[in-house]
């Protein structure tokens, strides 16, 4: 489409789009990537937006920012710094230039740097560029004003037409991307479909975008060429975290037979799991916006009681009220899947931004010995894999199942391969069958696994009763018995651990007799990967072993970290996994790196940080 | 006929002190169940913590006693998750009132169809003697040697403001009528609530002393049913009737044509439903018997009803089908 006068065929490049909350940042930017994926490039997505939802115009903390990284091969991170930057107004430019390589390109908005902007901004002097100290290309384009050109005549008020000016922004990418414009296209009208008027007046302006780069060639000295290479063959779609968290308990619900319920309250940045399966009623989903926290893991607790693939959906705060009705799960040997999509804390913290500081709470933070697994999910794609295998696991071993995954992959993007639901393991419920009633109760278990069998109600001949009491193991009466309680808190606990022997054992990447084995888990495996790639690539000895399933924890864990001369757990909190990869793996000296910033590694300084450890 | 038996809901020996109101509302619940008909395995007991909240282990039914305040919560997620169960949900006054208020006046807003049970003996009793919810101002108890400076809540008025569509009140030790409004909680068509008076013979003896006697409830309690003329007294002698926005006490003898107020339980507007459930002595009755019972649409039939409307609409019913509705691309 563009014969550009000068187009540089690359690997890989970073795009960062930023403006106010309200200039529709995200939404362009989620247009970008997922063309981008539809030609076969590789996306990673990273939408890092504030708290508020519309702060006042213009100002420092109102800026939306949205990075992809899009590559001709894999891609495993959104990139640490952009090698373009789309400002919006001069709040953006501020708060956003830390993020450029020195050799970026910025496209500003020059129609939004007038005195006032500046000020609202909080410049000093009218000239923010010096101000700034920015050395790279600032690109200045009369975005708004020509988006007021290109609708002039469109019959809409002046406000509906400026909100269009993120369409001229994104035309513009496309040009220096040579994107495909119909891609575009295509996606408005189907967001539009209810306001075709609207999705035309967004195309018009896009177009004008495009052939204002065409045209002017908009300062930039060059175009972009990103070709595709190595991607597996067959359909894909964009996929973010959350949608994959809830496809995969729909999935695991359709493999298991089981209806699917979700018991949830709402809370950042766990409410779209809610979201996404409110829709899905066709499914035969259903889904309880409850009271609070505690009653959306307390209806779940009951419809687990009732025959559901129950699931509830939080953040950390959620986790801390609904630990008494975990413990019930956990005591009565229910099915539950609790989805805990990690944010900023303590408390309210930073609930927008990402962390891996719930694990201690996950693991622990219940009263009594209160086992339970924990998986925690790589990626936004692996969130699906993950929630199927939380759901599978609580099914056929009669507990609750904890799914961590974090603001960073629920909101992040990245193209998905269809699965054939076909190729996915079966899931197992283990029911009572009618032979069984003679002296059946309700702790009698499979001598293998120590799971528990499970007659619903409603099964005529099983009527029994389960509570937060401690249980006889032969009666399933209450029993205060010393020797019984002891009997079950060890088979309780069996019963967790023996779940490894359906797991495959840890893996480990890299090198076989790397000097030093990078250890994480969940939603940084892309930053630590990406880091080993890079310190491969410069000739050190480097291997990485990434946790999915942290309880139980893999077998030959110990044995794996015991393998190599230095081990380094890398993590988002003050050194969790750490601390219980001491206790878990006794006698191994285990170094840390910790970031607790809100923000994704930087796998620069992953490298510096690794490449010290080595060295020293 | 139903083909059950008490009995046949029987489990157990319950544990509950000698003279506790538990033993005497067991006894109807079971009774009740029989009159039902409904098979055990259909049935779901689902408590939370308390004296009381241990009932589910004395049912031969399916049972889950749960934590402390969540029973409704947790009953609510068990019927919407499967409706053909009938679920029972018991608590007291501290479990559903106090640490499950919460969870209480939200599936009586939703009106989940649960009969909830509502065990009132206005005292914490497992924890040994601590004031509730429902305790009266200056109420002396071990956490308040001094008396309560805080007003209680009463029930029917909670359940009211929560939208509810039944109410019954019945005293435990009152079988038959205890029996009467447990078939009517259970036959209704969405939340019930049937608060139970209850004595604690250890910490609270004689809170409901002027209606805990057959004697005393001739005298001091009016049992209401729909289309009945309200009259009580040990000989019939007294009728209520409107006096301007509220409610008197006349007598039969001197009441005038059509004056005394006839009983309609299936009112929509709760007004005078509020009025005789807050009724209290010297100068009222006590109100018994069926409330409040107003048909409305339940919430479990309502999702369902919703998951069909949209199953009918939507062309996608299974998860290779749900991934076809993604914009998706092909890389050949």
């Amino acid at each position: 489409m563009a014969e550009s006068k000068n187009s540089k065929n690359t690997d890989q490049v970073i795009v960062r789009f930023s403006g106010d909350s309200g200039d529709g940042m995200q939404l362009v930017g989620n247009i970008f990537s997922t063309i981008s994926a539809t030609v076969g490039n590789d996306i990673c997505t990273f939408p890092d937006y504030p708290a508020d939802i519309r702060a006042p115009q213009g100002v420092l903390t109102g800026v939306s920012g949205f990075q992809v990284h899009v590559g001709a091969d894999k891609v495993f991170t959104p990139g640490d710094k952009c090698d373009v930057l789309i400002a919006m107004n001069p709040a953006a430019l501020k708060t956003q230039y830390k993020y450029c390589k020195p050799t970026a390109a910025i496209i500003i908005d020059s129609d939004s740097f007038t005195a006032k902007d500046l000020e609202k901004a909080q410049f000093t002097t009218d000239d923010p560029i010096a101000e700034l100290g920015i050395t790279c290309d600032v690109i200045p384009c009369p975005i708004t004003s020509m988006c007021q050109e290109t609708l002039k005549d469109s019959g809409m008020d002046n406000k509906s037409i400026v909100r269009c000016k993120n369409m001229l922004a994104l035309g513009l990418v496309c040009w220096l991307f040579d994107r495909d414009l119909s891609l575009a296209e295509g996606m408005l009208r189907a967001k539009f479909a209810k306001k075709p008027e609207i999705a035309e007046a967004n195309i018009k302006v896009l177009r004008a975008g495009y052939d204002m780069g065409h045209n002017t060639h908009a300062s930039a000295s060059h175009t972009y060429t990103i070709e595709s290479k190595n991607k597996a063959k067959g359909k894909y779609m964009d996929i973010n975290g959350n949608k994959a968290t809830a496809y995969g308990l729909m999935a695991a619900a359709e493999k298991a037979g089981m209806r699917l319920f979700l018991g949830s309250y709402p809370i950042t940045p766990a409410t779209d799991v809610l979201h996404e399966l409110a829709k899905h009623k066709s499914m035969g989903v259903v889904t309880m916006q409850a009271e609070d926290e505690i009653a959306g893991c307390a209806s779940a607790v009951g419809a687990a009681y009732a025959g559901a693939l129950a699931c509830t959906s939080t953040s950390g705060p959620g986790i801390c009220l609904k630990s008494e009705a975990i413990n019930l799960a956990m005591i009565t040997e229910l099915p539950l899947v609790i989805i805990d999509v990690q944010r900023g804390g303590p408390s309210t913290g930073l609930p927008t931004k990402s962390e891996q500081t719930d694990l201690l709470q996950v693991l622990y933070g219940r009263n009594g010995e209160s086992p339970i697994p924990v998986i925690a999910a790589t990626s936004p794609t692996d969130c699906f894999d993950s929630a199927f295998l939380a759901a599978k696991i609580a099914v056929e071993h009669m507990t609750p199942v904890f799914l961590l995954t974090d603001a960073f992959i629920a909101n992040g993007s990245a193209a998905w391969k269809l699965p054939d639901i076909n190729e996915y393991p079966a899931i197992v419920p283990p029911y009572v069958t009618p032979e069984m009633s003679e002296g059946w109760s309700p702790y009698k278990r499979n001598p293998e696994t120590l799971v528990r069998y499970w007659a619903v109600p409603g099964t005529p001949g099983f009527m029994h009763r389960i509570g937060g009491l401690e249980k006889s193991s032969a009666t399933g009466a209450i029993s205060n018995d010393p020797e019984n309680h002891q009997l079950m808190v060890e088979q309780r606990a069996q019963k967790i651990e023996r779940i490894a022997d359906t797991l495959p054992p840890l893996k480990v990447e890299g090198d076989e007799d790397a000097d030093l084995l990078i250890v994480g888990f969940g939603g940084t495996y892309g930053h630590l990967h990406e880091a080993m790639l890079q310190m491969r690539a410069e000739g050190k000895k480097v291997a990485q072993a990434h946790l999915n399933v942290i309880n139980p924890l893999p077998r030959g864990t110990r044995e794996t970290l015991a393998r190599y001369k230095k081990v380094v757990v890398a993590e988002q909190n003050m050194g969790q996994l750490a601390g219980y990869l001491r206790m878990k793996t006794n006698g191994i000296e285990i170094l840390q790196y910790n970031e607790v910033k809100g923000q994704p590694f930087n796998v620069a300084s992953l490298v510096e940080a690794f490449t010290k450890i080595i060295e020293e | 006929m139903s083909e059950y038996k008490a009995q046949d809901y029987k489990f157990g020996q319950p544990r509950w002190c000698p003279g506790c109101g538990d033993h005497a509302f067991l006894g109807a619940l079971h009774k009740a169940m029989s009159e039902l008909g409904v098979a055990p395995h259909d049935i779901a007991v689902i408590s939370g913590i308390g004296c009381s909240s241990r009932l589910p282990y004395y049912m031969n039914t399916y049972g889950f006693h749960t934590i402390h305040g969540r029973a409704a919560a947790i009953a609510t997620g068990a019927k919407v998750a499967n409706p053909n169960l009938t679920v029972w949900q018991v608590s007291g006054d501290g479990d559903g009132l106090a640490i499950g208020g919460n969870h209480f006046i939200h599936a009586v807003r939703r009106n989940i169809d649960l009969n909830m049970i509502l065990l009132n003996n206005r005292i914490y009793g497992l924890t040994k003697g601590q004031y509730s919810p429902t305790s009266k101002r200056g109420f002396v108890s071990k956490s308040s040697p001094y008396g309560t400076v805080e007003e209680p809540f009463r029930p029917a008025e909670l359940c009211f403001g929560a939208r509810g569509n039944f109410f019954a009140r019945c005293v435990a030790t009152d079988m038959s009528a205890a029996v009467e409004c447990l078939k009517a909680a259970a036959r209704h068509k969405g939340a019930s609530v049937t608060e139970v008076l209850q004595n604690c013979v250890i910490f609270n003896n004689g809170t409901h002393e002027s209606v805990y006697t057959k004697e005393g409830r001739a005298k001091n309690a009016i049992y209401l049913e729909h289309g009945k003329p309200m009259i009580f007294g040990e000989n019939n002698e007294y009728g209520l009737a409107q006096e301007g926005f509220g409610l008197k006490v006349v007598k039969v003898s001197e009441a005038g044509e059509n004056e005394i107020l006839v009983h309609d339980a299936h009112c929509t507007d709760p007004t005078l439903h509020l009025k005789l459930a807050l009724m209290e002595g010297p100068d009222f009755p006590v109100a018994l018997g069926v409330i409040r019972d107003v048909e409305a649409p339940t919430y479990n039939d309502s999702v369902h009803e919703q998951i069909e409307e949209i199953k009918a609409k939507k062309p996608y019913h299974t998860f290779a089908e749900l991934l076809e509705t993604n914009e998706t691309w092909e890389i050949k």
